[in-house]
């Protein structure tokens, strides 16, 4: 692994460009973030807030860098080899670039949930006290946590009877709700969601956007969608990315409350991918 | 990645609307000139026509409702949908009063004529022009010429009041002319309600373009 934080007092290399400020307190603010994978730059000058308890989706075309900014939000880019990033993410007011900041303990705190359920080769009363365990959680109050963290996930009283079960036998959509009550487990106060209802099917995709609606009330999720329809009915504010020019790098094009990225867009671009033109 | 199918159907419900407005023109027209003419064969005609009207309407939005049901419409197209689906209930009303201008045509061409046919032909004609404009600025996205339309409002009004005031004065000197006198209010009131539903179009037009809901004929009680 090799990245290269960006040095807390390193001066943004472009003037950093605000498009929209959500009116709620935000919880995540970046400010003129770019990556490169290597050579090749991914992201450039992303400049925006995440505000609390609200969802918030990274919509555009594929390969534009939602996943990769989505990623940057808990450090998950680090895992990647020859990554670099610029710019600062502030979360609690704390840039989580700094040196002095441990990524482990980022992750413990902004959560994630992948495109296909990934639940560990154990039972379900495991695969939700596993990471918790890691984190020291007392083993006495497990059963509370664990029982906590199936009800937030909207799973428990289809569980309830069978906790030993493995869970790898539940359905795809039970599946990716045991992965959110695994992260929910070691309370996070954000939750990034990637494309979590891409493997899902139509019933399942629904439960799991009524439990994204559910689960804001007391986190802040960031969700990249590939499903216009899906960004329209489960988020409360929208970022359409693109990238600069062909082969450049992603950047932000519009960020506004999803009502209004859905019925009246600003930009002819964002328009234009929404209503299926291209991408 | 383009909706070339999806894009002929959006196209479809807006020439459907188009004709339709053309059709209601023609009813309005139809129906002042039976008037005008005591021509109850047209009068009639106006009255079946109607018919036709209501199920263009009908045809419209059926297929507005599978394009919002197959599609899922976003954007700039949820918009154009949305304003065909309002516009086309504004237009079959509007064929309504047409109707019921035929009708009254009906029952006056018997009756010795009340005095010669001046303000209510003008207002009727002020009323057709002004939902041709509305569909044109419509067609070319025209949220200004949408705003201007509304003006010639105003002057259907003005008229409304002076036919309703000068009719009052015939029944008030002679209530022989109560029933007749009374038939031609209902008429400027259905070309006056006509030239209401005319600035609700040119609303349409301005939320079509601007994405944004004005209200532009307000009262001025």
């Amino acid at each position: 692994m090799k990245t290269e934080p960006a040095a807390p007092d390193e001066a943004p290399a472009t003037q950093a460009k605000r498009l929209f400020e959500p009116p709620e307190l935000p919880l995540l603010v970046l400010e003129d973030l770019s990556l490169w994978y290597g050579h090749k730059q991914a992201l450039t000058g992303v400049s925006m807030n995440f505000p609390i308890n609200k969802v918030t989706a990274l919509i555009g075309p594929s390969g534009c860098g939602k996943s990769t900014l989505l990623r940057c939000l808990n450090r998950m880019n680090d895992t990647i080899r020859g990554v670099r990033v610029s710019g600062r993410v502030h979360y609690h007011g704390v840039n989580i670039y700094d040196r002095q900041v441990d990524p482990v303990e980022v992750r413990r705190r902004v959560g994630m949930v992948f495109q296909k359920p990934n639940p560990f080769p154990k039972s379900i009363y495991d695969n939700v006290a596993f990471g918790a365990r890691v984190n020291g959680y007392p083993g006495r109050q497990m059963n509370e946590l664990v029982e906590r963290s199936l009800r937030q996930a909207a799973l428990w009283d289809e569980v309830k009877d069978d906790l030993k079960a493995s869970g790898l036998a539940l359905s795809g959509g039970q599946q990716q709700r045991l992965c959110i009550a695994r992260a929910l487990a070691v309370q996070p106060d954000v939750i990034l969601m990637d494309e979590p209802c891409s493997a899902l099917d139509p019933i399942a995709t629904l439960k799991i956007e009524d439990l994204i609606r559910e689960l804001v009330q007391e986190f802040t999720i960031i969700i990249v969608t590939h499903n216009m329809q899906q960004a329209a009915r489960v988020s409360d504010y929208t970022a359409f990315m693109l990238l600069t020019h062909e082969g450049g790098p992603g950047e932000v094009i519009e960020y506004g409350p999803t009502s209004d990225i859905f019925t009246n867009p600003g930009d002819k671009r964002t328009e234009d991918y929404i209503t299926g033109r291209f991408g | 990645m383009t909706r070339t199918a999806f894009e002929r159907q959006l196209e479809g419900i807006q020439e459907d609307m188009l004709v339709l407005a053309t059709m209601v023109a023609s009813a309005i027209e139809r129906s002042i000139e039976a008037l005008k003419g005591r021509d109850v064969e047209l009068a009639r005609q106006v009255i079946t026509d109607d018919v036709k009207i209501n199920r263009k309407r009908y045809e419209t939005e059926e297929k507005c409702l599978e394009l919002f049901a197959t599609q899922q419409p976003l954007a700039g197209d949820l918009r154009t949908i949305v304003a065909v689906l309002h516009i086309i209930v504004d237009l079959e009303r509007m064929g309504d009063h047409a109707e019921g201008i035929a009708k009254i045509a009906l029952l006056l061409a018997d009756e010795p004529p009340l005095k010669p046919y001046i303000d209510i032909p003008r207002m009727a004609q002020l009323a057709t022009q002004m939902l041709m404009s509305a569909v044109e600025a419509f067609k070319d996205r025209d949220a200004q010429r949408a705003i201007a339309i509304c003006d010639d409002d105003d002057e259907v009004d003005a008229l409304h009041d002076q036919v309703f005031r000068e009719l009052i004065v015939y029944m008030i000197n002679d209530p022989k002319t109560i029933q007749r006198a009374t038939y031609l209010t209902w008429v400027s009131h259905n070309l006056e309600r006509i030239a209401d539903r005319v600035t609700n179009i040119c609303e349409r037009v301005v939320f079509l373009v601007e994405g944004k809901m004005t209200e532009l004929n307000v009262s001025k009680y």
